[in-house]
């Protein structure tokens, strides 16, 4: 092979690294999501950002309005509590007392919005076998992986 | 007693592993031909005792002996027969027993097809193989016992994982880990290669059929694995860049990136370097994705439960990895090319970016993967990156691969002249172009739809030009037209088997573009007597009824089709309560269709059954991914068949 084309064999190349380092930066910039306990994200909120909320359901704190397919609740740490809204059902492992994760953003109205709930098994509990938790792709051990 | 058996058997299993390993290594290096059939008789032995494990380890599903801990964690007296059977591999232990047997059948059959034929590869490659069976052994006899007892033996087991319990479980592990276990044996080839100095092109012609197999199998897991989420999960999606479908997804990559340059290599004596780590590569991914299914380390749908083998398979990895590296470097001076590159446009050169781009592909989906660990380990910020992430990444990358599946098989090898460009191309580009148009006018409003449905017909068009072509070749010959395609389709069932796959890929894209483009959802309350709608689909919600099944309760929703799809059917979404889970388990019901999926899922529901809140899916197109897996495999049949066209 000439010079000439290996000279474009390695400018096709180094296009081709730089194009795939620009889209993986844009996607990492762009799909982030932090894991936070109700504590880090109180201390710090940014509305808009991605967050990944993990934490018990506080116990009395469901609402759930079936008519409107309301559902709110509170996540807390044991130190920290932080309302939640989301619009959809429960998912099968919901329940107050038990561990969830929500994914969503904090509003300035002082709530966090909810657009996927993970719920879990909780913490006695153990899984003798694969499981898959929640209404989207599960979470089994985001809890777990957060502290 | 039988237990005890089980485990003695995978004892003796791996003590002639160990045997057939070495004694396969001693009897190539002295020339010892005792040595090595003493070694295949091992292999043929380990296999065997394989065998007899994985029956043993059936029975005791079979006849409820919960004093095996695996069987009662797995199994319960209401699992129903056919359930129990796939509980056998439904979890940690009896999975790995699985693929230990498969790799004991590839050996047995490498054995057979290529004990005359390889002769100076052939007792490495037993040694790699054997070797592989016997760290499968360690894990099965060490940190996850299979056959262990449980004691004091419970009166009954807790039950297979709920949603375990569908037919997708005999099929989806049974592909997937022929996939992955298929890709041993083109490793084991290279290492042979690599050991005996014999890195010439034999290695790879004779793996070829190997990597064929192992790469439909694994396609056909993944896609298998799909259904599964689709119809099971009840979230209404096939594929949701979970880590352990990443972790198959990845080998699955590099290994169709390997299928495409082992050509290049057989034609032009390029790429021995490139091949040999491609192998070694999608071996390692193999072996990636069983350490991030069994490890925990990121959290999974599939994730067993952990425990120390995360340590063993890491090791295993390092080991794998290393050496490779070592006789990578080792025989460093035999790699190089014989032929070489001549011009940028050429056939050469689009499997070369082909390539580039399967392995970048491969690339972001590892870094998206562990990104979590990364940030962690670098910026102490847990931090992950979903779906977003792999789509936004990859979709340039994959229409670009399609792009490149229309341009690769008909441009010129070594040098392209603009005439052969022109004669090949022009009327396909004009083709897709006009496709464009057509979508557009017909209401496709996303772009990327657009792009992707294009690109589609374009590649089609290519296909279709090549068959149009070399069938009138034949025409002229005097053969009428049905046989022509016929005669063309078998003598050159490799090029004609290629385009076949190709076709399921491209009906594959369609099905992904139109159901990530057009499917539509909502979450709703209804009474009962009312109706859900969407998108032109109406539906009634007649009420509730509560059945028992053997081995759980079921809470059932009725709603009939009245409007859009097939008027009077009756759609049955449901809850199932489980006596030994904590929760309900959501039972999707579903009408498919191949433009549309109606797909409900009961949420909420009134005790009296008044009302229920459904979620309520019409998804489009996605049908067409099921479709393109069957042309995907009428195309590697016809891959595979024998070749005849020397004898032609």
């Amino acid at each position: 092979m000439s010079r000439r084309g290996r000279l474009k064999l390695l400018a096709g190349g180094a296009v081709i690294a730089l194009a795939l380092g620009w889209l993986i930066y844009e996607g990492v910039s762009q799909s982030a999501v932090y894991f936070v306990t109700p504590s880090e994200l109180v201390a710090a909120p940014v509305p808009g950002k991605a967050y990944r909320l993990g934490g018990l359901v506080a116990a009395g704190s469901v609402r759930w309005e079936p008519q409107t397919v309301q559902l709110t609740f509170d996540v807390t740490d044991g130190k920290t509590t932080v309302p939640v809204q989301h619009r959809g059902t429960p998912p099968d492992l919901f329940g107050e007392g038990r561990g969830a994760v929500v994914e969503g953003q904090w509003t300035t109205d002082g709530y966090f919005r909810a657009t996927l709930i993970m719920a879990k098994h909780s913490e006695e509990y153990e899984a003798p076998h694969p499981t898959r938790e929640g209404p989207g792709p599960g979470m089994t051990k985001t809890l777990d992986t957060q502290r | 007693m039988i237990p005890e058996i089980g485990t003695a058997a995978l004892l003796v299993a791996l003590a002639l592993a160990v045997w057939g390993a070495l004694a396969a290594a001693l009897g190539a290096r002295r020339g010892r031909t005792a040595l090595l059939v003493s070694a295949e008789h091992a292999a043929l032995a380990v296999f065997a005792l394989l065998t007899a494990a994985l029956g043993l380890l059936a029975h005791a599903f079979l006849t409820f002996d919960f004093s095996v801990r695996y069987v009662a964690f797995n199994t319960n007296l209401g699992t129903p027969f056919y359930y129990r059977l796939t509980a056998v591999w439904g979890a940690l232990e009896g999975s790995l027993v699985l693929w230990a047997w498969m790799l004991g059948l590839y050996t047995v059959i490498a054995i057979a097809r290529h004990r005359a034929s390889a002769r100076e590869l052939y007792p490495w490659v037993l040694v790699v193989m054997l070797g592989v069976v016997a760290f499968f052994l360690v894990i099965m006899t060490g940190p996850a016992p299979v056959f262990a007892r449980l004691s004091p033996v419970p009166a009954d087991g807790r039950g297979l994982n709920p949603l375990l319990e569908d037919s997708g479980m005999i099929t989806h592990p049974v592909a997937l880990y022929l996939g992955f276990t298929g890709f041993t044996v083109p490793f084991a080839f290279a290492i042979a290669a690599l050991v005996t100095g014999r890195t010439g092109d034999f290695w790879i012609t004779t793996t070829r059929r190997w990597t064929i197999v192992a790469w439909y199998f694994l396609s056909l897991g993944l896609l298998i694995g799909g259904w599964w989420s689709y119809h099971v999960l009840g979230w209404g999606g096939y594929w949701a860049w979970d880590p352990v479908e990443n972790a198959a997804f990845m080998p699955w990559l590099t290994g169709t990136a390997l299928l495409h340059s082992v050509m290049i290599q057989e034609r032009r004596r390029m790429l021995r370097l490139w091949n040999l780590s491609l192998v070694v590569l999608t071996f390692a991914l193999t072996l990636f994705g069983t350490f991030l299914t069994r490890s925990g380390v990121i959290a999974s749908v599939h994730a067993f439960t952990q425990g120390a083998i995360g340590v063993f398979f890491l090791t295993f990895l390092a080991v794998v990895v290393l050496t490779s590296l070592v006789l990578l470097a080792w025989r460093w001076e035999t790699l190089g090319a014989q032929g070489e590159l001549d011009a940028v446009i050429s056939r050469e050169s689009a499997f070369l970016l082909n390539n580039v781009l399967l392995v970048a592909a491969a690339f972001t989906v590892f870094f998206g993967t562990v990104f979590p660990l990364l940030s962690e380990a670098v910026r102490g910020v847990k931090v992950s990156v979903g779906a977003p992430f792999f789509n936004q990444v990859n979709v340039p990358v994959f229409l670009s691969l399609i792009f490149l599946m229309g341009v690769g098989p008909l441009i010129a090898w070594r040098r392209a002249s603009l005439e052969n460009l022109r004669r090949n191309f022009l009327g396909p580009v004009l083709l897709g172009i006009a496709a464009a148009a057509v979508f557009r006018l017909l209401g496709v409003g996303s772009a990327l739809a657009v792009l992707t449905l294009a690109l589609t017909v374009f590649v089609a068009g290519t296909i279709g030009l090549d068959v149009v072509r070399a069938t009138r070749a034949r025409l002229r010959l005097g053969e009428g037209p049905l046989r022509a395609l016929g005669r063309l389709v078998v003598r050159h069932n490799r090029r004609y088997g290629g385009f076949v796959v190709h076709l399921g890929i491209l009906v594959i894209a369609v099905g992904i573009t139109g159901s990530q483009a057009w499917s539509v959802q909502t979450e709703t309350t209804v009474n009962r007597g009312e109706h859900a709608e969407l998108a032109g689909y109406r539906l009634r919600f007649e009420g509730l009824s509560e059945s028992q099944e053997s081995n759980h309760v079921k809470v059932t929703g009725r709603f009939t089709v009245v409007e859009g799809g097939p008027v009077g059917a009756v759609l049955l979404p449901a809850k199932k309560f489980y006596p030994q889970e904590q929760s309900p388990i959501a039972y999707v019901d579903y009408l498919l269709g191949l433009k549309d999926d109606l797909y409900l899922v009961l949420g909420d529901f009134a005790r009296d059954g008044s009302h229920a809140t459904i979620r309520f899916q019409v998804n489009r197109m996605v049908s067409w991914i099921w479709i393109g897996g069957v042309v995907l495999t009428l195309g590697t049949v016809l891959a595979l068949l024998p070749e005849r066209r020397r004898a032609a």
